[in-house]
């Protein structure tokens, strides 16, 4: 009997194909989305927790001085008091093609490196530890170096970070030219008995406590967060659609169902079936998200990880691993949207007397006058989201704040809509003009869901897009205040560096050096930079607050600049005084911007910086000529000093790069945009495909009192191309105000820089203009298929034996 | 770091002596060790120790055990200063009861300070641990000190009678093949201290016994371990003996060494070691108590661990605890085995 | 001759059967006749009733309405035709869910463009409507949708009323009154009716009586 009766209730799916696919497809979409995203972000986060374990950084406490290196002798003076500390040197050094960290470590006491060395079972101490010794460093690292020659072998090793080169500290002080040097101390876990305090005896260095999170993964949240956000909401597009079908599956079915409840079938065992067929739809569906997310991500993946090295120096890897929680996840999130958009029916149908007709329910949305209570609950989200910025601090306030406002939003659409669409019906002039607004108007309750995705997908659109471009306007600006050097020169050792300057004193405006040391504050490392007296830096830095004798003040010793991260993170703005190291303290006198640069930075005269800090490479410049001499003088360098072509670049080819890597920052939040706007039009097609039946009995009566199908299929054409458009024009107020979210209170958070924003009008319109067109495109079928209806279905209406 | 001095070990030889000699110094059957220049660091050998235990009694009147050693390897025959040198160290440490066992290890490189040995005023340390002689008393009176994660022991050790060298004038023969090493050692330390246990201190009187060996090739190749006993009697004499295990009888050595400090070496074959019981420790089955013979002494006695669970769970791992004695002769002792897998 | 149908026959494509729905129906109504029809569920009153008012094609014979030959009409035509000479009442009453009872009323008048007013106040009154106006469709009863649909109709000043089964889904006392302020309007305006029915009580009241049966007038 259960058999025959899952074969009734199945034969719908045969007569409806369209509605299979569209139920089909739309959870797959949303499954997909969701997972594609899901993986992007496991991979990334995975990749951060390799590289944090296996450098062994995460869980130990450092030691750090404030003159950026620590001297042997301090570590032997821990060693001797009883302190398990173990040394790292680290710097940056050219290998091959590219320039890479270099880390030294002390293999005999470093918790973790010794696992290198076993992943090569032929290799000795001897080799690791004496010279020339062993680099190690992950495949992809390895292979970006090229085949040039390395001042000791490489060897391959999966557990590094990419962009790291592993070593033992002998040989790392070897190839920096730092011998005796060490940048960071850590502080083992395993520490013994009645140890004197590190105050007492290393009173110079400062203890950072092991942080819970890497600051990568501190860094990272926020893209990571964007990126689970765009995927929910896909996925509550997704839902959105399948809700729809799903509804209007078990409403249509509703005559089966009774005559076999008449016949003798249980409720409950028809429930039961259906709810077998909802999770085998869902996993059917899932199984197509699934690939549908791998495909996605694998395609997106080289641009994320390509984003999270170049603005955060993040690792990623470029391949995608999947776990087999990846795909529990992924279908599991199948059948909860399954449940969740089929859960109404089910209900619905439950509660169903046996005889009752078939009617015309409102099973979809809420009606017209619920809208007070969306209303209401709209407002108390974003007031709850308003709640949120204030109790929590930092990014998790930002984002409390973004999700009330969109869910709020999102249930204010329609009451707003009925308003306005109330207000133009009331004014609308000509018989036709009232009943379409105040049939719109009815409509409304049908197509609300649809049109709330809508609107999220275009606030969203409109707000990111908003940030991206105020980003670009913004980055390209302080590009050209910052790069006002015509030419950018590197030198592979102090000594030869000293010879290109004196070479190129004569032959050029100015030459400056371009110098720095290594400082901690509040445990974060700042670089600090030394710069000369020089009119390029009075007329180009990008200052953001200042005080009046800036410049002056710098020169003289007396002051000093630190960058717009800095200074939110320490709340240090001009006036206040801050110390660099022991013996240097100075006045902040002006704070600049300094974008893509996750770190601290402070600006000191030359001279300052070379009294505080031992061991200050002198092997950049930035030279001053005028531009057409520029290209000739690179030419005459490269080839006087022997210069690899990257060793000199001119203004021109940094800005590029650095505009390339800021463009691929944002490919994946442009792709997923489209895909999001994709999915919303989706929704509105399946909603209004969905309503084709309930659309008949308002239409048939217009086209009896005299309408022909054809003007009855423009005004439904026009019909969802208004709804769309009004729902965008909505949609722009609220997509900047989550500009402004994002420039304003995320960005603080996450960069610790803040945007300037932008207001591209154009943009808007354009997006209005798309918002239209999906519109008219999602009615397009629906107002075909109403043009072609004969006028015998027209006329089942009014059927009197029904 | 297991592999820098466990690689070797773990196939064939304890702490990576199996090898060839590959430009290090070999021991020399005519060298004749001086003092106080042989207490330092020999750094042309591959291999060297600084090797201390003693048994104890405490004020609780519970028998304890103690260990201290510093070990040297080198991965190439020279010294070196900074990070560049080819000179490693490695200490070990342990407080051994009926029922603990606390133990430690450190690792460093020469050439930097951390870790070293010098031969006069003697001193010897790695990080905070140290054996200190005081000024011109060579190695007869001794400072100790050692700390781990749950102990610390403080001890002062003191001998009146004169180093012992083994095997031949201090030249001591570890195979049929001539493997050998230099190998002196100061058995009669009376200790004083106190332990620092993690529930409580206890003052501690007892013996000591330091071994002093250096080599750089005394294993045979196909010699997987050794067994090796330092026993004190309570009639005043001492023995050492070891047996180095390999596919055959293996090769047994032993001195006798009398309550006034004379000494008899004893050819291989003399002394007679039969494993009685063996124990799971660690996963590995262990002989903790061993019937031990020299009929050329009269000695047939039975050498009990006094904690069957003294393992050393270091980079390179091995057994070593005190042991009790009975039969023949009474007293008590240090038993270390290795290459038991 | 307002109404003139001749040899009318109808299929429904796709049913198989050989036998039409209507099969060779005649008959002729004047202006300001009342005309009833009646059948068997099934006889086809109904689809002639459509055929008649413009709302669907048949297969041959013709239908002449105030003076067109519908089947050389096309969609716009037809539609036109709707909007002037023909009002159409349903079983189900049919208004606009989306508009209230004045603007339902106005609705099919402002449609075709002969909006009056004064001829809508008085029907309104009449229908005894007047204190429903500000209403929706769905807060009303049936008797009262259904005459609001008759209003509607009326309205346009037709001259023809094609009306389907106006009481079937009323009660004995609603239905009544509903066919009395039916007649009475129609008769005041000068508009010629076309009712089907089932009700042979009904069909008696009307100038004239038809009987379908099986797609032929019996």
């Amino acid at each position: 009997m259960k058999r025959a009766a899952f074969m009734a209730l199945l034969s719908y799916w045969r007569r409806q194909p369209g509605q299979l696919v569209t139920l089909l497809l739309g959870l797959a979409l949303a499954t997909g989305l969701w997972s594609a995203v899901q993986a992007i972000n496991d991979q990334a986060r995975s990749s951060y927790a390799l590289a944090a374990e296996q450098l062994g950084a995460r869980s130990l406490a450092t030691l750090t001085s404030a003159t950026g290196a620590i001297p042997l002798k301090r570590y032997v003076t821990l060693r001797r008091a009883g302190w398990q500390v173990s040394p790292v040197l680290e710097g940056r050094v050219r290998l091959g093609n590219r320039w890479v960290t270099l880390m030294g470590v002390d293999f005999l006491s470093h918790p973790t490196a010794s696992t290198m060395q076993e992943q090569q079972p032929e290799l000795a101490p001897v080799d690791v530890l004496t010279p020339p010794g062993r680099l190690f460093a992950h495949p992809a690292t390895v292979d970006a170096l090229g085949p040039g020659k390395t001042p000791a072998p490489i060897l391959r090793t999966d557990g590094l970070p990419i962009g790291i080169v592993l070593t033992d500290i002998a040989t790392a002080e070897r190839i920096l030219g730092r011998a005796g040097q060490i940048s960071r101390l850590l502080v083992l876990s395993d520490q013994p008995r009645d140890l004197p305090a590190l105050s007492e005896i290393v009173p110079d260095l400062t203890l950072t406590a092991p942080q819970r999170e890497t600051d990568i993964s501190r860094l990272t949240d926020s893209f990571h967060m964007n990126l689970t956000a765009f995927g929910f909401l896909s996925f509550a597009v997704g839902l959105f659609i399948v809700h729809g079908t799903i509804g209007l599956a078990f409403e249509q079915r509703r005559g089966t169902i009774r005559t076999l409840r008449a016949l003798g079938v249980p409720l409950a065992a028809i429930s039961r079936l259906l709810l077998i067929e909802l999770m085998g739809l869902a996993l059917v569906s899932g199984a197509l998200g699934l690939v549908m997310g791998y495909l996605v991500a694998a395609s997106l993946l080289p641009d994320v990880s390509a984003t999270l090295r170049g603005l955060y120096g993040a690792p990623v890897q470029g391949g995608l691993s999947l776990r087999p929680s990846w795909f529990v996840s992924g279908l599991g999130m199948a059948m909860v949207g399954a449940l969740i958009a089929g859960g109404q029916g089910l209900g619905t149908l439950y509660r169903l007397p046996l005889l009752s007709a078939p009617g015309q329910q409102r099973w979809l949305g809420a009606s017209l006058s619920q809208m007070p209570v969306m209303a209401t609950a709209g407002a108390i989200c974003i007031g709850l989201g308003g709640l949120g910025l204030w109790l929590f601090e930092g990014l998790l306030g930002g984002f409390a704040l973004l999700a009330g406002l969109m869910l709020g939003a999102a249930l204010l659409l329609p009451p707003m809509l009925a308003f306005v669409l109330g207000q133009i019906a009331r004014r609308a002039k000509g018989v036709v003009g009232e009943w379409f607004w105040a049939d719109l108007r009815s409509t409304l309750p049908g197509l609300s869901l649809a049109l709330m995705a809508l609107l999220l997908a275009l606030a969203t659109n409109i707000g990111v897009g908003t940030m991206v471009s105020s980003f670009r306007l913004t980055f390209t600006g302080w590009l050209d205040q910052r790069l006002a050097a015509e030419l950018y020169v590197t030198a592979p050792k102090d000594d030869i560096a000293q010879d290109i300057e004196a070479w190129l004193i004569p032959r050029s405006d100015a030459v400056l050096p371009i110098r720095y040391g290594e400082g901690h504050i509040l445990g974060q490392p700042v670089r600090v930079y030394g710069i000369a007296d020089h009119p390029t830096y009075r007329n180009h830095w990008p200052l953001i607050d200042a005080q009046p004798d800036v410049w002056q003040r710098l020169g003289d010793g007396s002051g000093v600049l630190i960058n717009e991260q800095l200074a939110r993170r320490a709340d240090l703005w001009p006036g206040a005084r801050m110390t660099l190291t022991p013996e240097l303290s100075a006045e902040v006198v002006g704070v600049y911007s300094d974008y893509g640069n996750p770190n601290g930075q402070a600006i000191v005269a030359l001279p300052v910086l070379l009294a505080h800090f031992k061991g200050v490479a002198n092997r950049q410049f930035g030279v001053r000529i005028p531009q057409a001499r520029a290209a000739d003088l690179a030419d005459d360098l490269r080839q006087t000093f022997d210069l690899p072509a990257s060793a000199v670049l001119d203004q021109s080819a940094i800005k590029a790069r650095s505009l390339a890597v800021f463009e691929k920052t944002f490919v994946v939040t442009a792709a997923l945009n489209v895909l999001t706007l994709g999915v919303a039009s989706f929704a509105i097609l399946t909603s209004l495909l969905t309503l084709w039946t309930l659309r008949l009995p308002q239409v048939a009566p217009i086209w009896a009192l005299g309408m022909t199908r054809r003007k009855l299929a423009q005004l439904e054409l026009l019909r969802s191309t208004a709804l769309a458009a009004l729902t965008a024009v909505l949609a722009v107020p609220l997509g900047l105000l989550l500009a402004w979210i994002l420039l304003a209170v995320i960005n603080v958070d996450a960069f610790g820089w803040r945007l300037p924003m932008y207001i591209f009008p154009w943009d808007w319109l354009l997006l209005t203009a798309l918002a239209s067109l999906a519109g008219a495109v999602a009615a397009a079928l629906p107002a075909h298929r109403l043009r072609s209806t004969p006028p015998s279905d027209l006329l089942k209406v009014f059927s009197s034996e029904s | 770091m297991l592999f820098l001095f466990g690689s070797a070990a773990q196939a064939q030889g304890f702490a990576d002596l199996g090898s060839t000699a590959q430009g290090f110094a070999v021991p020399d059957r005519n060298t004749v060790l001086s003092f106080p220049r042989d207490h330092g660091a020999h750094p042309r050998f591959r291999i060297e120790w600084w090797y201390l235990t003693a048994t104890l009694t405490g004020s609780d009147g519970q028998p304890y055990g103690v260990q201290w050693t510093l070990f040297r390897s080198a991965l190439r025959p020279q010294d070196g200063t900074g990070w560049q040198t080819p000179q490693l160290w490695m200490g070990h440490a342990a407080v051994t009861s009926a029922t603990e066992h606390h133990i430690a290890e450190r690792m460093a490189r020469g050439g930097i300070g951390q870790a070293g040995v010098i031969a006069a005023p003697f001193t010897a340390w790695i990080d905070d641990w140290a054996m200190i002689g005081d000024i011109g008393t060579g190695m007869d009176s001794l400072s100790l000190t050692a700390r781990g994660t749950e102990f610390r022991y403080d001890l002062k050790l003191h001998a009146d009678t004169p180093l012992v060298l083994q095997g031949e004038r201090g030249y001591s023969v570890k195979s049929a093949d001539g493997q050998a090493s230099h190998y002196y050692s100061q058995p009669a330390f009376d200790v004083t201290g106190t332990l620092y246990l993690p529930d409580r201190d206890v003052q501690v009187t007892g013996q000591g016994w330091l071994d002093r060996e250096w080599s750089s090739q005394p294993l045979s190749a196909n010699q997987s371990g050794w067994d090796w006993f330092s026993l004190s009697f309570d009639s005043g004499a001492r023995m050492m003996g070891f047996r180095l295990r390999d596919s055959g009888a293996g090769y047994t050595s032993a001195t006798w060494i009398a309550p006034d400090g004379t000494t008899q070496s004893l050819p291989d074959g003399a002394l007679q070691l039969t494993p009685l019981t063996s124990q799971k420790v660690q996963g590995r089955t262990i002989p903790t108590r061993w019937r031990v013979a020299l009929p050329a002494r009269q000695l047939d006695i039975v050498v009990d661990a006094l904690n069957a669970q003294s393992w050393m769970e270091t980079s390179f791992p091995y057994w070593e605890g005190p042991v009790s004695i009975s039969g023949s002769h009474t007293g008590r002792g240090y038993l270390e085995m290795t290459g038991y897998d | 001759m307002l109404l003139r149908v001749q040899d009318v026959t109808k299929k429904y494509p796709g049913t198989g059967v050989t036998r039409p729905v209507l099969d060779g129906v005649s008959l002729q109504l004047n202006a300001g006749e009342t005309l009833a029809l009646t059948g068997e569920s099934g006889s086809g009153k109904s689809t002639l009733l459509h055929l008649a008012g413009a709302l669907d094609s048949f297969d041959s014979g013709e239908i002449l309405l105030d003076g067109k030959a519908l089947s050389r009409l096309d969609d716009t035509g037809r539609a036109a035709l709707r909007r002037g000479p023909v009002a159409l009442v349903f079983q189900q009453f049919n208004l606009i869910s989306s508009l209230t009872v004045a603007q339902n009323l106005s609705f099919h008048a402002r449609l075709g463009e002969r909006f009056d007013p004064d001829w809508i106040a008085r029907l309104t009154e009449r229908l005894g409507l007047s204190e429903f106006v500000a209403r929706y469709p769905e807060q009303l009863s049936g008797g009262q949708q259904q005459r609001v649909a008759i209003g509607r109709a009326l309205a346009l000043r037709p001259r023809l009323l094609l009306a389907d089964e106006p009481t079937g889904n009323l009660d004995e006392i609603a239905s009544d009154r509903v066919l009395d302020l039916m007649l009475e309007l129609v008769g005041a305006a000068g508009t010629a009716l076309f009712l089907v029915t089932h009700s042979t009580e009904i069909a008696a009241r009307l100038d004239r009586h038809l009987h379908l049966r099986a797609g032929r007038i019996a």
